[in-house]
Formats: C-alpha cells, sequence, structure tokens
C-alpha cells in the first residue's frame, strides 16, 4: 500500500476516533510528534520530585512527611508509566533519559522554580497537580493508546495529590497570621507559572494544528487553562486567599472568568533555560543518574553470571 | 574482563490481576534485570493501591503478536461461522429457559 494510501486510512481511522496501538501503521511525524510530549510528560513527572523530595526531612509532622514520601514516590510511578507508554513508540529509555541531559528533550518549566516554604508543598499540590490533572483528564481520550491508558491510572491516583496539598494550604490558610501570609505568598508565586503550564495562546502554538487533527491533543491551551481558573477561584475564596490576579472578574456572559494577561517573556525566558532552578534540576537529575551507574552495572553482571550457570 | 554497557536492563510487560478469579489484564512495562527484580519493580509500580491479588512478568521479547497491518485476514476464518453464535438459531416461540 503507498504511502498517501495509508496515511488517508489512518486518518479515518482517527476519525472514527479508534485508538492507534504500538504495532499500527502510524505517520512519522505522529510519531515523532507522540515522542517529543510523551517524553516531555515523563520528564516532567520525573524533574517534578525535585521541589518536592527537598521536603521530605523537613516535613513538619510524621503524616506530612508519610504523605509527602507517598507523593513523591507516586510521580516516579507516573514518570515510569508515561516511559513505558513512549518506549512502545520503538525509542529505548537510555535514548530517552540521554536526550533529557542533553538539552534535547524539555519538562515542564513549572519546576524550574524553587520550593521556597512548606507552604509551597500546598500550593504545588493544589495548583501545579491542579492544573495537570486538568491536563491529564483531557489527554485520557488521546488518539495514542497507551497514552491514553497511562493517563486513566494517573488521573485515579492525582486527586490524592490535588487534595493533600489544599489541605496543607487551606491548614496554613486558617494558621497565625505569619502562617497566613505565607500561604498567600505561595499562591502568589505559584499562580501565574501554574497558568503558563498550559503552554502558550492557542494562536502562538505553532505544534497544535496536526495535534488536533491527530487527536494527540483533544482540547486546546486556552480552553484547559479557562477550565483551570474557572475551577480554582472558588477554591482560593473559601480559604481566604486572593488570586494575585487585578483584571480576575466574573464574566456573565462567557459563564467564566475574565483574567489578566500572562508574562509571556517570563514563560519563554524560563522555557529557555533561564528560569531560577534550571541548571539545579538538570544537574541533580544527571547525578542522581550517574551515581546509580554501578548499580545497574553490578545487576547486569549478578545477571549475566547467573544466566550463565 | 569484558566491559559490562550501563543500561536500564531489558524490558518486561507487567500483567495484573486485580481480584481473585478475575483474568489477568496488561498494564504496562518494567526494566529489570533479571526475573526477582522485574517481579519487585512491577509491584512497586503497579501496585501501590492494592490494585493486584496476581501478577505476571514476561520478558517483552517473548511475546508473539500478531501484525496489525495482516489482521483482518488473520482473523477472518471466524467471519463464515456465524453458527458458533446461539443467534444463529431458530426456535419455536415461547421457548423458556434457553
Amino acid at each position: 500500500m503507498g504511502a498517501e494510501k495509508l496515511e488517508l486510512l489512518f486518518q479515518e481511522r482517527i476519525d472514527a476516533n479508534e485508538k492507534i496501538e504500538p504495532r499500527d501503521y502510524m505517520p512519522e511525524e505522529y510519531r515523532q510528534h507522540l515522542i517529543r510530549q510523551m517524553s516531555q510528560h515523563a520528564h516532567s513527572e520525573v524533574i517534578g520530585m525535585q521541589p518536592e523530595g527537598n521536603w521530605i526531612t523537613r516535613a513538619p509532622s510524621l503524616r506530612a512527611k508519610k504523605i509527602l514520601l507517598a507523593k513523591v514516590q507516586d510521580e516516579a510511578g507516573h514518570g515510569l508509566y508515561i516511559y513505558s507508554a513512549t518506549e512502545t513508540l520503538g525509542i529505548t529509555r537510555d535514548e530517552l533519559i540521554s536526550r533529557l541531559h542533553q538539552g534535547k528533550a524539555k519538562y515542564a518549566s513549572i519546576f524550574n522554580y524553587p520550593a521556597l516554604t512548606w507552604a509551597d508543598m500546598g500550593a504545588i499540590g493544589w495548583l501545579v497537580d491542579g492544573a495537570a490533572i486538568t491536563n491529564q483528564v483531557s489527554l485520557q481520550k488521546t488518539s495514542y493508546g497507551p497514552y491514553a491508558r497511562s493517563m486513566v491510572k494517573i488521573c485515579k491516583e492525582e486527586s490524592f495529590h490535588q487534595r493533600q496539598g489544599y489541605e496543607i494550604i487551606a491548614a496554613m490558610a486558617k494558621g497565625t497570621t505569619e502562617q497566613k501570609e505565607m500561604a498567600q505568598d505561595a499562591l502568589n508565586r505559584f499562580w501565574w507559572p501554574s497558568l503558563m503550564m498550559f503552554g502558550p495562546h492557542d494562536s502562538d502554538s505553532p505544534r497544535t494544528g496536526n495535534a488536533m487533527k491527530w487527536k494527540i491533543k483533544r482540547e486546546s491551551n486556552d480552553v484547559l487553562r479557562q477550565r483551570f481558573i474557572d475551577k480554582t477561584v472558588s477554591q482560593a475564596e473559601l480559604i481566604g486567599l486572593t488570586i494575585p490576579d487585578s483584571d480576575l472578574k466574573w464574566n456573565e456572559e462567557r459563564g467564566s472568568y475574565d483574567f489578566g494577561e500572562i508574562d509571556w517573556d517570563e514563560f519563554w525566558s524560563v522555557v529557555k533555560g533561564g528560569g531560577p532552578c534550571n541548571l539545579k534540576r538538570l544537574n541533580h537529575h544527571k547525578k542522581a543518574h550517574n551515581d546509580g551507574a554501578w548499580v545497574r552495572k553490578a545487576a547486569a553482571a549478578y545477571a549475566k553470571k547467573h544466566l550463565n550457570k | 574482563m569484558e566491559e559490562i554497557q550501563d543500561t536500564q536492563g531489558a524490558l518486561w510487560e507487567v500483567f495484573i490481576q486485580s481480584k481473585k478469579g478475575l483474568p489477568f489484564k496488561h498494564v504496562g512495562s518494567v526494566h529489570a534485570f533479571d526475573k526477582e527484580m522485574a517481579v519487585q519493580n512491577a509491584r512497586d509500580l503497579y501496585t501501590r493501591r492494592g490494585e493486584g491479588k496476581g501478577m505476571w512478568v514476561v520478558p517483552a521479547s517473548s511475546i508473539v503478536a500478531v501484525d496489525p497491518s495482516d489482521d483482518q485476514s488473520f482473523f477472518e476464518p471466524a467471519d463464515d461461522k456465524v453458527y458458533r453464535h446461539p443467534t444463529f438459531y431458530e426456535l419455536p416461540d415461547g421457548i423458556k429457559n434457553m
């Protein structure tokens, strides 16, 4: 069958909402788009362990520590689910990690911001995981079968993440004046970067066209961002915190909140490596990976010895 | 001595039985260097919330899959044997318990 005919049949399957499976025909650009998007997603889960992992030893109670440990372990798990799904596209785990280390593959910019106080553990769970959930719920319907299935698994686990974060920040918002200030400060610092997690405006998002045509993406950046804002505003109000946006206003006609313009210079600067923690996050990943090399080699040698017995 | 490469180990496919009596279902894969490590990694990754009562791990290289581009002709023999379905049969009106 000619390539054109195959692509036509492929698009027909997509249009009929059929899932594409690893061994099915797919256009090379579809495969490459998925590898880029899914590896970025997996790397985000893994790099995302760093800001929170940093607080495990400083958690204010044993309960908080156990929860945070479980949460960070889940993030590792989510990274592995998506790596596993990405590998079905014919790329190895080693290659995925090597691309991250070379800076060829990206991860979510939000993790290039530091987690300065315990209230940040609240803001990250509530806002960062909240934004991620909004995106991932939509991706449960993505056209690539293994990716869609990994999203279903992840979404089941994410609501624990968001609730534990909201519990932290709600507790601080009810606490002493100083604690309440800390909660508000965390919201102030994480609000805009959380909105940036949805990516550029649809009009500035060059790859959206193909991603929508192939149903890799099911809803646009702006639609998802609006949905996140609409459900989050009242959650802030409920605990007496103020969203740091003077343009935020309910629009009766649209049935949605209007909101201020995102600082896109900051967005692009962090994407390009200029965020407060870009270098630190990547170096830490490289170090952890390289420090583990002897363990992997020892395991390989042990397995080989027992195989030859 | 032969140089050992730094890799993530081989790929293993993981199948979970969520309840005794139910079939095993594919859930994803893990990397591991041997059976024991594959089982432990799969447990840590895929059953953190009691999702499993049973588990299989299989080296991915041992799985034989049907080429999807052949699937139509491969599964075709079933198509002309409608008499394998109970709805094929004509039964008198008023029949009960069948």
